[in-house]
């Protein structure tokens, strides 16, 4: 893993959940939108937060794309799920939220989960050339 | 607890997954991003992305999959439907990506699997 890779895998989770928190606040102030009139979701792009939410979340698109090109899906999921936890940080900010004893131990579940697979290979042996098996895979470069 | 709320959720859960193993899959085929980008350029490498076959319906799967969630969100809470389909998800991407993918899941990536979608569930609870 170099530090140009933790930087891809820190981008997923930062835009993930900021692309998450901004399309909620948007549509939170569009207001619900029924199954019957699917189509008022197309007057939705309209909203600032909703556009700003889009772009964000198609950054987090191409660089969980990237993540994918050179790592494990295993290894790519648990690696990046502290962004749940941002989530539940921003929410608060944003909608002032209470984070319950429940929500504490959820977090220190994840953390835990992310510490399992942090300290493990980021792509599967087979995947790697032969040659270069041996040096790279402790490293998790392809 | 409805059936057909399950049965959404269960849809939900499958439909993410064959979308994630496809766009792995994908990935995997197109090889080292930063690479081609050195070797090519950024738009060789955005015309690779944008023409995979595989990858295109990856996204059409998420795309059924989102709709799904609002389905779902239409027949249950949101604090039922996020952190069940999350959790599922993330164990059955984890069976899928070792049949499908041929990855390793060793201990440590189980481990992992099971802690993350048990603490999804208490966070989004």
């Amino acid at each position: 893993m170099t530090p140009r890779k933790y930087l891809v895998l820190a981008s997923i989770m930062v835009l993930g959940a900021c692309g998450d928190v901004s399309l909620s606040r948007g549509m939170k102030s569009v207001g619900s939108v029924s199954l019957h009139q699917w189509t008022h979701l197309f007057a939705a792009i309209a909203n600032p937060w909703v556009l700003c939410g889009i772009v964000l979340l198609v950054g987090f698109m191409a660089t969980y794309l990237t993540a994918l090109s050179w790592a494990d899906l295993t290894f790519v999921l648990p690696a990046t799920s502290f962004g749940y936890i941002l989530l539940a940080g921003l929410s608060k900010v944003f909608l002032h939220e209470n984070v319950t004893p429940k929500r504490w131990l959820g977090i220190m579940l994840i953390t835990v989960g992310v510490g399992f697979v942090a300290t493990g290979p980021s792509l599967t042996p087979d995947h790697v050339p032969e040659s270069k098996s041996k040096t790279t895979v402790a490293g998790g470069g392809r | 607890m409805m059936l057909h709320t399950w049965i959404a959720i269960v849809v939900l859960a499958l439909e993410s997954t064959v979308g994630d193993i496809l766009i792995t899959r994908a990935m995997k085929q197109i090889g080292d991003l930063h690479e081609l980008r050195r070797r090519a350029g950024v738009f060789h490498v955005i015309s690779r992305v944008l023409t995979s076959g595989t990858l295109l319906l990856g996204i059409v799967f998420m795309a059924l999959a989102f709709f799904s969630l609002l389905l779902a969100l239409s027949w249950a809470d949101v604090s039922l439907v996020g952190p069940a389909s999350a959790s599922l998800t993330f164990v059955s991407n984890a069976v899928a990506a070792r049949i499908f993918l041929h990855e390793r899941v060793d201990h440590r990536r189980w481990a992992a699997t099971a802690f993350v979608a048990a603490g999804v569930v208490l966070l989004a609870s």
